[in-house]
This record gives structure tokens, C-alpha cells and sequence, in this order.
């Protein structure tokens, strides 16, 4: 069979893990493009590059000798233009590739919903290597930083400012934080944390406008309740859209993401998207339509590696599963689990008197299966939790089991009563 | 607006630290004092100054520097500071050190026996063991000061994790009793000073015939006692130690009983992330270690022949061939390199590289024992804070990011990885068997979930 060159754009964790799948599985010549980063990081990990906890080389996941030895070119470049009907792209500084299969996996991009003063310096999100080195530049020596946006990059940028000993006002126009994926409980946990580590956080609160001195630079930010707030460094959270600047005013058909098929297909032949930048026409019930997490991003590298391979597989994901950390709070969360009661579904909630561990179990009103997990401060085990959830095990029978899910360190009590 | 109102962390030190840190400093500066000479007119009031006030306020003043903070993974500003990213403090700090190794292990007898230094130690020898100290008694004393004062530190550090703690309570017990106040009141008792937390390899004059100090000759001149030990230690090396190390890894004893690893464990806590984590580390490392466990078994093999022999092979080389493992191995290689260069190379480069012990211990571990580290699931984001905190240098994402159990010879189970790692990814476990440490783990497929490896 004749090599092709399939060339992917971008370097995350979608389009790495599409061509180390497809490295395993075939011969063709594969190319990853990124103007990002020479090489693949962990961009979940850019927070504790700023913490000092790690350094770059830390967060790179594979060893540099990886990609010569695994035969997966690396371009540091950007593409200015895709010609979809020659199969062809052009780079920002003149040159040319051809392509046999393209595979965009274009991430996301910051939110900015048009705020005045958003262009000011000292004003960014937090997505990018280079948002990272901005961020730096920015709050050296700053008296405070404001954060908008109460997710979870919003309250990453405000644990790493603290560790920097940089006061911080965390603004979140919600009345409980990240409430449209927490429950309440989990919510409230969550906001009481923030506030043990003196972030002075303040919920139903809107940014209004951002001021800046004369030389351009943010000196304070105004809330739609007219308080002015005057600070140096302002983290713009508010979520991220798919990154399709490349691809508008082409034959490629787009919505707020690529629109793609369950096989990942755009509708132009040979050509993939995937990971955060990718929009399923067809999403699977209960999944949202643009999945902007690590894992999905690398379960469609592993699915669109066995298509472009010869083995057309759909994009199936199994439970949902997710996690993150708070400060020092982790949170876990398997299946279904929604932020506000559903009809046909009840949940059990236990909190310890600590009040900083908490576990949720949703379950079918009727027929009493588990549906979901939500941990606080706790550990469960993926694979038990996954198992429980697709057989539709009986809630009792989960509880009286339940030890079989922990996976905290040995001689962690484990706390869970009911 | 001030700082101190929505700061999280005092930028500043209260009074108690203060008091504490001064106290440490004054604590050090009498200790150099007092080898200058004074050490040897007041012994008592030097004592007091240098091994009880000094150490007091450092453990105090480290104690509350965590206690302070919430509890939770504290590592920030780590790699922003001189003394821990091979800054110029480190590298100050680390030539002390390797210095006082040098000193007092090829350090002239005739320094050492009316050295100053030695004499501000009288104090607690005198209580423990009815004598005066000697060079290896300062030794003893300040290593196990250094493991209780930097393990209150590790205890305070790592307070939320009860793994921690209670195995940072292990070694700091094993290296008071075992390692220092037992073989105390033994040499006080006119008994082998004999350490029950050391057995061959890692001490193998134990079962060399002669030629050690601590020979099974010598040991056995001791009369009941000798004998009683000799076959703790035979026990302990033949029986104990692959029983145990099939049931719980080799964790048992590096980072529960073990004083080297007690020390990187405390002390050396602050520089493990220093360790090297490429795959050529990971080949020396190999390579060393098993020469080390080789050359340790065929000089015992061989000195227990010469003796049946009467001498007749190697005549009165034994003595020299022991005294030549002594010099390379355990004083160059364990003390000056092993803790001299902390602020270096990072902690447990000994352990990693050199120990026979855990060479031993290593290959029981890999081979046969119910020891793993487990992956949960499809957790892993490759974030790396597991392999930038491992002190034996072991990539410990490269596995978790594929869904695999990690079984690695070297791991000495300190559980650092499972500690820092951000989403619950790592669990030390010991399994129900042996067979299935290495297979049947699930990762993630892009095909309707978790899908067994083939």
C-alpha cells in the first residue's frame, strides 16, 4: 500500500494520541503541525509551571527522543490556509504541504464576550503556552488580581496567584460556584474552600468594564453593581469556543465547532476533526455536542486513529468521567450526575462533618440503579464506579459494597456512612 | 490596599518562628564555635546550645512554616528557589556536606580524638552509654537529630495524608531505637554494637567470617548474645526479608526501617524532585546496582571458602578486600555521594544506585511479591507532578498515562506519587496475589469505554 501523509494540526492531547494510535496501527508518514509548541505538554499542568511546583520539561509527557524514534514529524509553524480541494496548506511564512489525510484538532480559544477594556495589557485568559508567559510577565509585583468567570480554569488562575502571594477577587456571576455542573452541595463545598484560602470570592457578580491608566495598562475593574475594584491583572475564565479561525470562509462546514460525524468525518473527504474543536451533528443522549475535556480529547484520538487506519469505529465513549481539583480539594465524577434534580432520577448526598469531603450517588427513582457518582475530597475506583454504572447495579447493593470503589491511600479511614 | 488582608500566606514570619529560627541559628553558630576549641572548656553549656536548643527551634520553626499553610500538596515555589533547583545555595550547601563526609571518614584519627567538636557531644554519650562520644557517635547522634527534626517537618508537610504519617513515624522510630539508642546501651553493656535494623547486604560484615569490624567472628567472641544476633541477621536476610517483600514490596524496609532511606525521607525531603529521570539514568541505574549486589555476594562466597580453606586462597587478603568495600562503596559511595550530594543529585542516589540491599530487595520486588501501584482507570492527565517527585527517578506518568499498574524494581514505595498527584490517579496496594500485578489493567479505548489490554 502506497504511504500517505497524514498531517494533523495541532498538538494537544487529541491530535498526539490520534498519532501515536495511528503510528501503532499503520506505516503512514504522519506530521503534527502546532504553532503553539515545539513539542506536546500537558495542558492541564501549565498551572504549576507558574506555582513552581514543575518546570516546562516536566509537563512534557513524552521524552523528546519519542517522537524521532516513533517516526511522527514534529512542524513548529503555523498554518495561514487549508485548501481543502488541492489537499494543500499553507504556512504563515510562505512555504507549502501537501496532505493525503488532515486531521484538525485546533483546540479552543478563550472566551471575551466583548467587555470594555478587555484588550487592555494585564487582561488575558489562561489557555496557551503563551498565556502562561503573559501571565507571568503581568503580575510580577502586583498589589491584586480580578478573575471572571467561575470555572474551572478560573479557579486554577486563582490558586496559582495565591501561591504567589497575590491577593485575588474572584468574580462569578452565578449564585454558587461552577452551579450549572455542580449540585448545590457540591457547590457550596466548593465555595467555602475558595474562601479558607482568603480568596475574596464574590458570587452573582458581573464584570462590567475594565479601566486602565494612561499607558494602557488595567488598574481596575467595575462591576455591573458600579463597585470599582482596582487591581493590575485581570483573568478573563469565562469558558473557551472551539478554535476555527482557520478553517472560516471555507468549503468546511462549521457551527460553533467543525461539525463532524460520528466517525469524526467533516464533510469534506480525508479530512478529521476532533478534541475541542470538533462539534458531533449526532451527539450520543446525555453528551453535549462539543466536549472540551482531556479525555474525550484523547478517547477521539484512540477512535479517528482506527478510521484514518482502515477500521472505521465510531465515536462510542463509554460513561462519562471527569475530574478536577480545587486547591487541595479533588473531585471526582462518574456517569450521570446533574447540577439541578431531574425528574426520574433521585440522589443521595453524604457530607462529612469536616465539611470538606463529600460523596454523591445519583440513582433511578424507579428501578433504583446507580447512575452516577460525584466524589469530594474522596477517591473512588474508576473501574468500579464504571462497572456499577453500566450494569445498572442496585443503589443498596452499591452502598453495601461501597468499599470496593475506595481507592484512597492505605490507612485513610474510609469515611463514607450513611 | 495591604497585602495581609486577602493573603494566604503571612509573607512574613510570627513571633514563634522567629524565636524558633533564631534559636536554630544560634544552635549552628555554637556548634562552629565550639569546634574552634571552646567545645572542649564547656561541653555542657555547648550541649545545651548546639544539640538541644538548635535543633528544638529548627523543628519548631519548620514545623509551623506547614502548619500555618492548609493542609494539601505544598510544593509551590520549589523550583523558584536557589537552594532546591541547584542554585548557588544548593551547590554551597551541598560542598558543606560532602566536606563533612570527607572529614569524618578520612579524617585524621589524631584530629578526631581530641577534636573540640566531638567533646559537645560528652553530654548525651556519657547518659547513654557511660563514655565520651567519638567522631562516630557525633555521627549518630546528628543523623538521627537530622531524621526526627526533618521528620516532624515531613509530618507537618504531608499532614493530610495518613500514609505519611504513619510511615514517617516508622522511620523516624527505627532510626532512634534501632539505629542509634539500642547499639548505645549495647556498647554500654560491653555488648556488640550491634544495629537490628541492618542485615547483609547492606551491612555485610554480619555474615563475612572475619576481616569487618562487625564480623560474624567478632560477634560471636561475644559469647550468647553474639550468637542470638547472628541468627536474627541470618533471619532476617534469608527468611524475613523475601517473605515480607512478597507481601508488602520492598517498601517494608526502604521507606519504613531503612536509616538511609529514613534520611532521604526527612532531611532529604526538600531535594527529591532533583532525581533523573531519563531512560539513560534508569540504564546506569541498572547496570550499578546489580554489580554492586554481585560483588558484594562473590567477596562474601569467596571470604567464607578462604576460611574453610584455612587461608589458603586469599591468605590474609580478606581484611583488605573488606577494607576496600568499606572505602569505595559504603563511605565513598553511601556518605559522600549518597548524602553529601542531596542538593545535587537529589536523595536516595545510594539507594538507587549503589545499595546491594535494595538491589535485593528489587529483584523480589519485580519478580515475586503482591506489591503494586495501581492506575485508576482512565484518570491520568499526564500532568507529571508523579515522575517530577519521585526520588528514585522512576517516570511514574509514563505508565499511569497509559492505564498501567506501575511495577518497577526500584520503587521503594514512599507513596510520594499517589500524594501529589492531583486527581486520584495512584494507589499503593498490596493485590490478593502476585500474578496479577503487571496484567488485565483496563485503559481507555475510544470504542464504548474501558477495554481490556490484550
Amino acid at each position: 500500500m502506497e504511504v500517505r501523509s497524514i498531517v494533523i494540526i495541532g498538538n494537544g492531547i487529541s491530535g498526539i494520541t490520534a498519532a501515536r494510535h495511528i503510528r501503532k496501527r499503520c506505516d503512514d508518514a504522519i506530521t503534527v503541525i502546532s504553532a503553539e509548541s515545539e513539542h506536546f505538554f500537558s495542558r492541564t499542568a501549565l498551572m504549576y509551571i507558574y506555582m513552581g511546583q514543575m518546570k516546562y520539561a516536566h509537563i512534557k509527557p513524552y521524552e523528546d527522543r519519542f517522537w524521532e524514534k516513533n517516526r511522527i514529524s514534529l512542524r513548529n509553524a503555523r498554518v495561514a490556509e487549508v485548501d481543502f480541494e488541492e489537499r494543500n496548506l499553507s504556512f504563515s511564512d510562505g512555504s507549502t504541504m501537501e496532505y493525503d489525510v488532515l486531521i484538525l484538532a485546533t483546540g479552543s480559544s478563550s472566551n471575551r464576550f466583548g467587555w470594555p477594556g478587555q484588550d487592555f495589557k494585564g487582561v488575558q485568559g489562561l489557555y496557551s503556552l503563551q498565556n502562561l508567559e503573559s501571565m507571568e510577565r503581568d503580575t510580577q509585583g502586583i498589589g491584586r488580581a480580578v478573575i471572571v468567570g467561575g470555572g474551572l480554569i478560573g479557579i486554577e488562575m486563582a490558586e496559582m496567584l495565591a501561591t504567589r502571594r497575590i491577593p485575588v477577587t474572584f468574580l462569578v456571576r452565578e449564585e454558587g460556584f461552577w452551579n450549572n455542573v455542580l449540585p448545590k452541595e457540591e457547590s457550596d463545598m466548593v465555595t467555602r474552600h475558595i474562601r479558607s484560602h482568603h480568596i475574596d470570592l464574590r458570587l452573582s457578580t458581573e464584570l462590567k468594564e475594565i479601566t486602565a491608566d494612561e499607558g494602557g495598562r488595567a488598574r481596575a475593574v467595575v462591576t455591573t453593581a458600579g463597585e470599582e475594584i482596582p487591581c493590575q491583572f485581570v483573568g478573563l475564565t469565562a469558558g473557551v469556543h472551539p478554535n476555527i479561525d482557520l478553517v472560516k470562509n471555507t468549503p468546511l462546514e462549521t457551527d460553533r465547532g467543525i461539525l463532524v460525524d460520528s466517525f469524526l468525518r467533516t464533510n469534506m473527504p480525508d479530512v478529521y476533526a476532533l478534541g475541542d474543536c470538533a462539534q458531533h451533528r449526532e451527539p450520543q443522549a446525555g453528551r453535549a455536542s462539543i466536549e472540551q475535556v482531556w479525555y474525550t480529547g484523547r478517547i477521539m484520538g484512540e477512535t479517528v486513529a482506527a478510521t484514518v487506519c482502515g477500521e472505521p469505529t465510531a465515536y462510542r465513549p463509554g460513561i462519562w468521567f471527569n475530574s478536577a481539583k480545587f486547591f487541595d480539594m479533588e473531585y471526582q465524577t462518574y456517569g450521570t450526575v446533574p447540577a439541578q434534580p431531574r425528574q426520574g432520577s433521585d440522589s443521595l448526598w453524604w457530607e462529612h462533618p469536616n465539611g470538606k469531603q463529600g460523596l454523591r450517588i445519583v440513582f433511578d427513582s424507579r428501578t433504583k440503579a446507580v447512575l452516577g457518582f460525584n466524589a469530594m475530597g474522596i477517591r473512588l475506583r474508576h473501574t468500579v464506579c464504571d462497572q456499577w454504572i453500566r450494569e445498572g447495579a442496585h443503589l443498596d447493593q452499591v452502598i453495601k459494597n461501597l468499599k470496593q470503589a475506595d481507592f484512597n491511600p492505605e490507612f485513610t479511614p474510609f469515611a463514607v456512612r450513611y | 490596599m495591604t497585602h495581609s488582608l486577602v493573603n494566604p500566606y503571612p509573607a512574613g514570619q510570627d513571633a514563634v518562628q522567629r524565636i524558633a529560627l533564631g534559636a536554630f541559628a544560634i544552635g549552628l553558630l555554637a556548634l562552629v564555635i565550639a569546634a574552634f576549641g571552646p567545645g572542649e572548656e564547656f561541653p555542657q553549656l555547648f550541649f545545651w546550645l548546639a544539640v538541644v536548643l538548635g535543633p528544638t527551634g529548627g523543628a519548631v520553626y519548620a514545623v509551623r512554616n506547614f502548619l500555618h499553610r492548609p493542609a494539601g500538596v505544598r510544593n509551590e515555589q520549589v523550583w523558584h528557589r536557589s537552594l532546591f533547583n541547584r542554585g548557588m545555595v544548593a551547590w554551597v550547601f551541598g560542598i558543606v556536606l560532602t566536606g563533612f563526609y570527607i572529614a569524618l571518614y578520612w579524617g585524621p584519627d589524631s584530629y578526631w580524638g581530641s577534636a573540640a567538636l566531638v567533646r559537645v557531644f560528652d553530654p548525651l554519650s556519657n547518659l547513654l552509654t557511660g563514655s565520651p562520644a567519638d567522631r562516630w557517635f557525633l555521627y549518630g547522634a546528628v543523623y538521627t537529630m537530622a531524621v526526627l527534626v526533618m521528620g516532624l517537618r515531613a509530618i507537618a508537610k504531608y499532614r493530610h495524608s495518613n500514609y505519611q504519617v504513619v510511615r514517617t513515624g516508622s522511620i523516624m522510630f527505627f532510626q532512634l531505637g534501632f539505629a542509634f539508642l539500642i547499639p548505645q546501651f549495647l556498647k554500654a553493656m560491653d555488648r556488640p554494637e550491634f544495629y537490628f535494623s541492618y542485615f547483609w547486604p547492606l551491612k555485610p560484615d554480619y555474615l563475612w567470617p572475619e576481616g569487618g569490624y562487625y564480623s560474624f567472628q567478632w560477634i560471636l567472641d561475644k559469647g550468647g548474645l553474639g550468637l542470638w544476633m547472628l541468627l536474627f541477621a541470618g533471619v532476617m536476610t534469608f527468611i524475613a526479608t523475601p517473605v515480607l517483600t512478597y507481601f508488602f514490596g520492598k517498601r517494608w524496609y526502604c521507606s519504613w526501617v531503612c536509616g538511609c532511606g529514613g534520611l532521604a525521607n526527612t532531611a532529604g525531603d526538600p531535594f527529591r524532585q532533583l532525581s533523573d529521570k531519563s531512560l539513560k539514568a534508569w540504564k546506569v541505574e541498572r547496570w550499578m546496582i546489580h554489580s554492586v549486589l554481585l560483588i558484594i555476594i562473590a567477596i562474601t562466597l569467596l571470604l567464607w571458602v578462604n576460611s574453610f580453606l584455612g587461608g589458603s586462597i586469599l591468605g590474609n587478603l580478606s581484611h583488605t578486600l573488606s577494607k576496600l568495600y568499606a572505602f569505595i562503596i559504603i563511605q565513598a559511595f553511601s556518605g559522600v555521594i549518597g548524602v553529601g550530594f542531596y542538593p545535587l543529585l537529589g536523595t536516595r542516589v545510594w539507594c538507587r544506585f549503589g545499595c546491594p540491599m535494595a538491589a535485593y530487595l528489587g529483584i523480589l520486588q519485580k519478580y515475586f511479591s503482591r506489591f503494586r501501584i495501581t492506575t485508576n482507570g482512565g484518570q491520568c492527565i499526564s500532568c507529571g507532578n508523579c515522575s517530577t517527585y519521585c526520588e528514585m527517578g522512576i517516570d511514574v506518568k509514563a505508565y499511569a498515562q497509559r492505564g498501567e499498574n506501575i511495577v518497577r524494581a526500584s520503587c521503594v514505595g514512599c507513596g510520594i506519587c499517589a500524594t501529589v498527584c492531583p486527581r486520584g490517579v495512584l494507589k499503593l496496594e498490596n493485590g490478593p496475589t502476585h500474578r496479577d500485578r503487571e496484567v488485565g489493567n483496563p485503559i481507555v479505548f475510544g470504542n464504548d469505554g474501558f477495554r481490556l489490554r490484550p
